[in-house]
C-alpha cells in the first residue's frame, strides 16, 4: 500500500523596495527580521546538520551538475505553527510544515501570505526612511529570471526512482492545465518575440531537461534532489519544482492532491491500459502552457498522440478506479480524497465545455478573465504594458493593492483556520512536536530543522531530540507527554529515558 | 473508457440543465458583467500609476 502523502510547499516569493536600498537580499532580512522581532517575538534558528541538497535520488551526481549552495549566514527562522521562514538566496522563503494532506497545504499555503502580510506591515514600521517592501506570490519577473514555489512528498523509498519519473512526468506536463497560474506574454528563447499572448504557466517556460539535480539552471521537469528529511531507509520526499505558485485555494489544492494522488498509485505500481509516456516531455511542456484552444496533439512515445486533457482524463480514470478498488487512506482524511477526485473531474469538464466558468477555481482563468475585461474596456493590444502591470499585480500580497483579492474566488479554508495556521502547527504530523515546544518553550529551544530538535537546558551539553518519522510526534501521540512536563528538560529526560 | 464517456455525459447533462433555465443563466450573466464592471473601476484606481515604468523596475534575481 502507498504509504501516506505527507506534504508541504515552498514559496519563494518575489520582492521589490519602493523608495529605498534595492537590494533584494537586505529587503528579504528585514522583512523576515521585523516579523521574527516584532510580530513572532521568535528568535530559534535553524540547524543545518541535516542539510545535503547535492544528494541525488539516482544514486549518482551527474558530472557538471550544479547542487545549490546552503548559506547560512542569512535570516533562517522556525515559526510555532512548524514553518520555516528564511532568506533563500535573495528571495524571502515560506516552507510550510508538513501536512497530512492537500486541504492543510492549502491552509498553510494561505498562513504563509498572512506571514508575509504581517512582515510587509511590521518591515513598514521598522524603517524609516519612507520606503516601502512589497512581496508578491508570483514566479517570474517577466524578463526571464524565475524563482520557485517546491512541493515535497513523502514517499517509499522501496519504490524505484526511474518509476517515479516515468510515471509523474505526464502529469508535471499536464497538470498546469488547472494549477498554472498564468502569464502574459513570453521571457525566454523558448518563444519567438510577441508570438505568445498569454499562457496558462509562470513556470512552465523555463524547463529545459526531463530529469536532474539542478534548480536554478537547465531547470528539470522531475528534480532527483534527495533530502528525505527523515529515515533514509524507509523514505524518500520528492522535491518537485516544477509547479506555479498559486493564489487561488483551488488550484494549489487540486496541484497538492493530484500530485500526491499519481504518486500514490505509482507507489502502488498502478497503470492503466495506455502508456502515457511523452516522446518529448520538454517540448510538450512549453506547447501545453501556450495551447488555449486544448486541442495541440503532443507526440507520445508509442507513436500515437494525445492532448493534454486526453492525459488528464486518463489520469482521472486510473485514480477513479484506484479510489474504488484500494481507497484513498494515503490521501489523508477521507473527504480530503473524495474531494480531490470530484474537483479534479469538475474541473477536467469545465476545461472541455468552456473553461471560463473556471475562473473563480482556477487561477490562469480568473487572471485570463481579467485581463480580456480590461483589454475591452480600455481597448488595448496584448503587447500594451497595463497588461503586464495588471499580470504583477494580480500576485500583489498588499491587500490594499492586490488584485487577486478583488476577485470573488472560491475559498476551501475559512479565515479563522487561516489564521490559527498562523501560530498553530498541524495536529497530525512531527511538525506538531517542533511548534508546541517552540511555543512552549521558546527560550530552551536552540535550533530546529525538518527533522530534529535541538534543546539548550542551561548547564548541561545541547541535547537534540532527532524526529526521523514525520508521522510521529503528532498531537495524539505527544501532547499528553508534553502537557504532563513543567520543564523542558523533564520532556527530554522523559524522552530519552 | 467507458469511465470517460460517462463523465462526458454527466457533463453534457449539466450543459442541458444550464440551457433550460435561460432567464437565471442570463440574470446571472448580466449580475457577473455588473460585478466585473465594478472590478474594472476599481482596478483603474489601484493599478500603479505609469505602467510602463512599474513592470520594468520589476527586476527579480533567479532563485531556488
Amino acid at each position: 500500500m502507498a504509504i501516506p502523502k505527507v506534504c508541504g510547499i515552498e514559496t519563494e516569493y518575489g520582492i521589490q523596495v519602493v523608495g529605498g536600498d534595492p537590494n533584494p537580499i537586505a529587503a528579504s532580512s528585514v522583512l523576515i527580521n521585523a516579523y521574527a522581532r516584532d510580530v513572532a517575538r521568535q528568535q530559534t534558528g535553524w540547524d543545518f546538520e541535516d542539510e545535503a541538497p547535492g544528494n541525488d535520488a539516482r544514486g549518482f551526481a551527474r558530472e557538471g551538475s550544479m547542487p545549490p549552495m546552503v548559506e547560512t549566514h542569512l535570516v533562517n527562522t522556525v515559526l510555532t505553527n512548524g514553518s520555516r521562514y528564511y532568506v533563500d538566496h535573495a528571495h524571502p522563503e515560506f516552507s510550510s510544515p508538513e501536512c497530512r494532506d492537500a486541504l492543510e497545504a492549502v491552509r498553510f499555503d494561505r498562513a504563509g501570505e498572512q506571514i508575509v502580510i504581517r512582515s510587509m506591515e511590521a518591515a513598514d514600521l521598522a524603517v524609516h526612511d519612507g520606503s516601502h517592501l512589497v512581496v508578491y506570490k508570483n514566479n517570474s519577473d517577466g524578463k526571464g529570471n524565475s524563482y520557485g514555489c517546491h512541493e515535497n512528498y513523502l514517499m517509499d523509498r522501496d519504490t524505484p526512482f526511474s518509476r517515479v519519473v516515468q510515471g509523474i512526468t505526464p502529469h508535471f506536463v499536464t497538470r498546469q492545465l488547472f494549477c498554472g497560474s498564468g502569464k502574459v506574454g513570453s521571457e525566454t528563447s523558448v518563444h519567438e518575440p510577441g508570438a505568445v499572448d498569454y499562457q496558462l504557466s509562470q513556470r512552465a517556460e523555463f524547463f529545459e531537461e526531463q530529469v536532474g539535480l539542478e534548480t536554478t539552471l537547465k531547470r528539470p521537469i522531475v528534480n532527483t534532489r534527495d533530502e528525505p528529511h527523515a529515515d533514509s531507509r524507509r523514505y524518500r520526499r520528492l522535491h518537485v519544482i516544477v509547479g506555479d505558485a498559486n493564489l487561488a485555494e483551488v488550484s494549489t489544492f487540486l496541484k497538492v492532491g493530484t500530485t500526491a494522488l499519481v504518486l500514490a498509485m505509482i507507489e502502488d505500481d498502478v497503470t492503466g491500459s495506455r502508456n502515457l509516456s511523452l516522446a518529448d516531455p520538454v517540448r510538450a511542456i512549453h506547447a501545453v502552457a501556450v495551447d488555449r484552444t486544448f486541442g495541440q496533439l503532443l507526440q507520445m512515445a508509442d507513436g500515437s498522440t494525445a492532448t493534454a486533457l486526453a492525459i488528464q482524463w486518463e489520469l482521472y480514470s486510473l485514480a477513479r478506479k484506484y479510489s474504488d478498488d484500494r481507497g484513498l487512506e494515503c490521501l489523508g482524511a477521507e473527504h480530503v480524497g473524495t474531494a480531490v477526485l470530484d474537483r479534479w473531474e469538475q474541473v477536467l469538464n469545465g476545461l472541455e465545455t468552456d473553461p471560463m466558468t473556471l475562473a473563480r477555481q482556477v487561477d490562469w482563468v480568473a487572471k485570463l478573465q481579467l485581463l480580456e475585461a480590461y483589454r475591452d474596456r480600455h481597448g488595448l493590444g496584448w503587447d500594451d504594458p497595463r497588461l503586464a502591470a495588471v499580470d504583477l499585480q494580480y500576485h500583489d500580497l498588499r491587500p490594499s493593492r492586490s488584485l487577486f483579492a478583488r476577485l470573488d474566488t472560491e475559498r476551501l479554508v475559512d479565515q479563522a483556520s487561516v489564521d490559527a495556521a498562523v501560530t498553530d502547527p498541524p495536529r497530525d504530523t512531527r511538525a506538531w512536536f517542533r511548534g508546541e515546544c517552540l511555543k512552549r518553550w521558546p527560550g530552551s529551544v536552540a535550533t530546529a530543522n525538518w527533522d530534529s530538535l535541538v534543546f539548550d537546558l542551561g548547564s548541561d551539553p545541547l541535547r537534540r531530540v532527532p524526529m526521523m518519522d514525520p508521522l510521529k510526534g503528532t498531537a495524539e501521540h505527544v501532547e499528553a507527554l508534553l502537557d504532563s512536563c513543567s520543564t523542558p528538560a523533564e520532556l527530554v529526560d522523559r524522552l530519552s529515558g | 473508457m467507458a469511465e470517460r464517456e460517462l463523465k462526458k455525459k454527466q457533463a453534457t447533462e449539466r450543459t442541458d440543465e444550464a440551457v433550460e433555465d435561460v432567464p437565471a443563466t442570463s440574470a446571472t450573466g448580466e449580475k457577473l458583467k455588473a460585478e466585473l464592471d465594478d472590478l474594472l473601476d476599481e482596478i483603474d484606481e489601484v493599478l500603479e500609476d505609469n505602467a510602463e515604468e512599474f513592470v520594468r523596475n520589476y527586476v527579480q534575481k533567479g532563485g531556488e
